[in-house]
């Protein structure tokens, strides 16, 4: 057990790294860990993870970088449209989304592969949207796993009504009850929808986690052009806790995300939590970051990489060796290796699905241009077209 | 047993059976609770239903579809009131990129059977925003349904298929015809009732065909008695569904009489007649005695409500449209 060779208690403010104000953070930069945090409101968080999930976690982090890595490749290839990377956001998407539990549902961006992954379910499910094959096509209510939603901020209000549903149906007041997680970025965090889903979850308890991932970026926008105060502490304005977290820590995004989760299924509604943390990559592939950011900043948050830290850790600690890293290494690469075959071997769909599941009910006209559509194609058959 | 009541008790009645039906229904909205929505179309449905069924949400457009989103998802049947038409635009996003999308993006996996009610049109004198027809920008938005009811019987039929309907329906109601009354069966069974997404003739006829939906369908008729003391003996067609339109039925009167014209406050331009204009000159071309006619809104904002009689279509408007056709 690693827990009882960190037994330092530090109040909230973090390490040296801490932005103004502080932050929670159990795993410095350097890989020490501290047992437990205390914040201002005279909440403690820690983690009591066995050594076996510390390695998890670590496997984790370790898997999501790589398997988008690849995907960076296979766009660079031509193999994907789109890549919205997460490089850089391990921590706070393998945290938060390993503090779900079963029966809590989840409302992505369009970045979440690290959150989907510890869904358990499979990475390639997104990736008919970047390649162009789909718009996403998977059951939300399946994988408790909402689509990728790509208009900025919206998916904040489908959770908070999704959360309102679990309270109408009785599910929460327990150990046992249903919540709901939001992800956004800092730039949702202007959108009036973002700011509407506040209001309604606050004035319904809604049994919901708003999880902010402060990338520091909107694009190209830096978090100044967004706000004028930590993102954390708007929560105050509507009426429930904000709590901001070292994003790149792994076990703070854990603890913190965990304990608000349980907070809100005990019927204690809703808690922002802003995972401070930084955009490594582009925003998208289509995106060049060098035009308004500098290389030395960059340079400063790879000290603070997410997964150096825990490698760290667990090397100190001596909870894992080089055996055990190179394991991860060639598994990642092995699932990696796998995504890309898969990848590649999806096939284009037939273009009259194209006028699929437009209306349950469907529609006479739209029933229409599919004949035509499938009369029109028909016309060139054999004439070498 | 048939009761004459009002539209906008028949949409009351309706929502209320709805309500009775399905466990999932909730009608959610501003001042829709206690004070039954400021057109009293909800009234005593929270007394009656309480507060986690006929929901007063914040004074947010956005919030009020996007939380129907995931009420949705979850399972329930959400039923939105937009207090007035010029006031949807706040959640026009939420209608045209989510409510009309997630079935598509899904690839069928996840419905979101939500109704949208828009009190919508003008005549009755009221500041800016509270008069508009804003239907064309929904039916032009594949995914939604849309629809719009003339008369209490068809009030009280169509809220309760649009709420039973998987698919997401954008539901116009007719305010100034609120007070109109009609004979509504209240006991009449949904299953076997006139469909949802058909046109029904309001009055048959011979001589030309007159296209009109919601508010406009009083002054078709209106228009229609007025051109049979004339000896022109006009059809009206009550469209009910704007998406997807009941072409058939359409073009089967046009067909026969060989003179459309189509009536709507919504202006002109990009409007529904002019879609409707293109389908009947496409199928219809060698029945048509004159071009297809259009007599709508004008293209200008919404005017101040004095003068808002001269901007509506009227039935002298109708009717010199209707000689113009026949001067052709």
């Amino acid at each position: 057990m690693a827990k009882g060779k960190a037994a330092a208690t530090r109040p909230s403010g973090g390490g040296s790294d801490a932005p103004a104000g502080g932050f929670v953070q159990l795993l410095t930069p350097d890989g020490d860990h501290v047992g437990s945090v205390t914040t201002a409101d005279g909440t403690t968080y820690s983690v009591d993870f066995t050594d076996e999930e510390y390695r998890g976690l670590y496997r984790d982090l370790v898997t999501v970088r790589r398997l988008d890595a690849e995907a960076t490749a296979l766009q660079r290839q031509g193999e994907l449209g789109l890549w919205a990377s997460l490089l850089g956001q391990e921590a706070a998407q393998v945290g938060s989304g390993r503090a779900l539990r079963t029966q809590d549902m989840a409302f992505p961006t369009y970045r979440e592969h690290g959150v989907l992954y510890c869904r358990g379910i499979d990475p390639i499910m997104p990736f008919g949207l970047f390649r162009g094959v789909d718009q996403g096509g998977w059951d939300a209510n399946e994988h408790k796993f909402n689509s990728y939603t790509i208009v900025i901020g919206s998916q904040t209000l489908h959770a908070t009504g999704y959360a309102m549903g679990i309270t109408m149906d009785g599910k929460t007041g327990s150990a046992d009850g249903e919540a709901v997680i939001a992800y956004f970025g800092d730039g949702a965090t202007s959108q009036g929808e973002v700011n509407e889903s506040f209001v309604w979850a606050g004035v319904f308890n809604a049994p919901m986690v708003f999880f902010c991932q402060n990338n520091q970026y909107a694009i190209s926008e830096p978090l100044e052009r967004q706000t004028r105060i930590p993102l954390y502490r708007r929560a105050l304005g509507y009426g429930f806790p904000g709590i901001r977290i070292d994003g790149n820590d792994v076990l703070a995004s854990y603890a913190v995300t965990r304990a608000a989760l349980d907070n809100a299924r005990n019927g204690q509604g809703p808690t922002l939590i802003e995972a401070y943390t930084y955009r490594m990559g582009a925003h998208t592939s289509s995106d060049d970051p060098t035009r308004y950011r500098i290389a030395s900043e960059v340079e400063s948050w790879k000290a603070k990489d997410p997964i150096s830290r825990v490698r760290a850790f667990l090397t100190k600690q001596q909870l894992a060796d080089d055996d055990f890293f190179g394991e991860v290494d060639e598994s990642a690469r092995k699932l990696a290796l796998d995504l890309r075959e898969r990848v590649l071997a999806m096939p284009d769909p037939q273009p009259v699905t194209m006028f699929d599941h437009v209306y349950p009910n469907g529609s006479p006209e739209i029933d229409e241009q599919r004949a035509a559509f499938t009369e029109y194609h028909a016309s060139f058959e054999g004439s070498g077209h | 047993m048939a009761e004459t009541i009002t539209l906008g008790k028949a949409l009351n009645h309706g929502l209320r059976r709805a309500l009775e039906n399905d466990p999932k229904v909730v009608v959610m909205g501003e001042d829709v609770g206690k004070l039954g929505g400021v057109f009293r179309i909800t009234d005593g449905l929270q007394k009656d239903f309480g507060e986690n069924r006929v929901i007063d949400t914040p004074l947010a457009e956005a919030g009020i579809v996007g939380t129907a989103v995931g009420l949705a998802i979850r399972g329930y049947r959400p039923v939105c009131e937009i207090q007035f038409d010029g006031f949807v635009f706040p959640a026009y996003n939420q209608i045209v990129a989510q409510v009309a999308k997630m079935f598509y993006r899904s690839k069928g996996k996840v419905r979101v059977p939500i109704v949208i009610r828009i009190p919508f049109g003008g005549g009755i004198g009221a500041v800016e925003h509270h008069s508009e027809s804003p239907e064309a920008y929904f039916a032009h938005t594949p995914g939604l349904k849309v629809v719009t009811c003339s008369n209490p019987a068809d009030a009280y039929t169509m809220i309760q298929q649009a709420i039973a309907s998987d698919d997401p329906v954008v539901f116009f109601e007719p305010k100034r015809r609120y007070w109109e009354k009609g004979e509504v069966d209240l006991e009449a069974p949904l299953t076997g009732a006139y469909p949802l997404h058909s046109a029904r003739v309001a009055r048959p006829g011979t001589d030309a065909t007159i296209l009109a939906y919601g508010p406009m369908v009083r002054v078709a008729l209106d228009a229609a008695a007025a051109a049979a003391e004339d000896g022109r003996n006009l059809e009206v067609i009550d469209l009910r569904t704007l998406s997807p339109v009941d072409f058939p039925a359409i073009f089967e009167s046009v067909k026969r009489t060989g003179r459309a014209v189509v009536v709507h406050e919504a202006p002109g331009n990009l409007g529904m007649g002019a879609e409707l204009a293109a389908k009947i000159t496409e199928e219809c071309f060698y029945s048509l005695e004159a071009p297809v006619l259009r007599v709508t809104g004008y293209d200008i904002p919404y005017p101040a409500a004095r003068s808002e009689e001269e901007y509506l279509p009227d039935l002298d408007r109708l009717l010199d449209a209707v000689d113009r056709s026949f001067g052709w």
